[in-house]
């Protein structure tokens, strides 16, 4: 960072916050509301499973189904586990 | 055939009855045959900006049920030519609206005039629903603040998938963005989202931008619908916004901030 920047630099404005919230939270409910009614439910249920066996808190599975051709659809599930859970 | 228009938002307090009843004005002043229809039951308020609460008879509930006809239920403006309201019924019962009913309501009026408004209730319930379901087009009222934002794309996302166009395969609903609110100053310093910034992120055609105005609420106190108060900004556009929507290419105007001149740094204004 320069001195000049040093001086600039005030807070980050409020607005283009405000922007890059709306577009991360439009953009993965837009993605929910294109995929399949049964998707949050199943997301429920695998992460019931895993629970099961290893205990990992809610917003650490991502289930994502992505329509890749008119015949296919892919199916992506993202588990992280925790480091001592391994 | 009247061209079905609904003014809808999902967030509640953006100005869906204001933009109602100045765009449904406005359409008349232009010579258009208009009526304003107030689907928010039980929270009826579009008498109120329109200002003939007091010649309220009977209501669009009752229409439904038979028990009166439209002609004379149909509140007719004493300042506009054209322009006629139909008021919401006061009743709690939510399910009083009933789709086979409104169809046969929106139909008749359909035969007569040119252009049905209809003034959607807040949120994602069935009123609300009701209000966009045989809409040929929308005009999406936002505010430039998150909460609104986020509420305009999930009522976007209803108009595509759960109209009566939609279900039907035909051309999907016609949505336009209407910024109310606006505050270019604050826009400028970075407090509030940029007309740019929402078209972004909600990615339909802008109809117009309404100044954040003191003419609104002292349109709203005298029961006159702010597009009458030729002199204001807000009134300007949505005088412009009304131009657009019958299919006229305007500047957009109010944008930036105005530099205020040597007289009224002085006497104010």
């Amino acid at each position: 960072m320069s001195l000049l920047d040093y001086f600039r630099s005030t807070k980050k404005n409020t607005a283009s916050t405000a922007k890059e919230r709306l577009q991360i939270i439009v953009a993965h409910e837009r993605k929910r509301r294109s995929g399949p009614d049964y998707l949050p439910q199943m997301e429920r249920d695998i992460l019931e499973v895993i629970r099961k066996y290893v205990d990992i808190p809610a917003d650490q599975i991502a289930v994502s189904l992505e329509q890749r051709s008119d015949e296919l659809s892919v199916l992506e599930l993202n588990v992280t586990f925790p480091d001592d859970k391994r | 055939m009247a061209k079905i228009i609904v003014v809808t938002s999902g967030k509640g307090g953006v100005g869906k009855t204001t933009s109602s009843a100045a765009i449904g004005t406005g359409l008349a002043l232009a010579g258009k045959k208009t009526v304003i229809v107030d689907f928010d039951i039980g929270l009826r308020n579009l008498d109120l900006i329109m200002g003939c609460e007091r010649r309220v008879v009977y209501d669009f509930v009752n229409v439904i049920n038979g028990e009166a006809n439209l002609k004379q239920t149909l509140i007719k403006d004493k300042r506009v030519e054209n322009l006629f309201i139909l008021p919401a019924s006061q009743t709690r019962d939510k399910d009083a609206l009933t789709r086979d009913g409104v169809e046969r309501v929106l139909k008749e009026l359909s035969e007569d005039f040119d252009f049905i408004i209809c003034d959607s209730p807040a949120g994602i319930e069935s009123g609300a629903m009701m209000a966009l379901y045989f809409a040929d087009e929308a005009v999406v009222v936002t505010n430039p603040e998150v909460s609104s934002v986020r509420d305009s794309d999930r009522i976007i996302g209803m108009l595509s998938s759960k109209s009566q166009r939609a279900e039907h395969g035909k051309d999907g609903i016609k949505e336009h963005l209407l910024l109310t609110r606006y505050n270019p100053e604050r826009v400028l310093k970075g407090e509030m989202l940029s007309v740019e910034d929402v078209k972004e992120i909600l990615a339909i055609e802008l109809i117009g931008v309404i100044p954040e105005s003191q003419a609104v609420l002292n349109a709203s106190n005298s029961g006159q619908p702010v597009i009458l108060d030729k002199d204001s900004d807000a009134g300007q556009a949505y005088l412009d916004t009304v131009q657009r929507l019958l299919g006229e290419t305007r500047p957009f105007r109010f944008l930036t901030v105005e530099k205020k001149g040597f007289i009224k740094r002085i006497f104010g204004g």
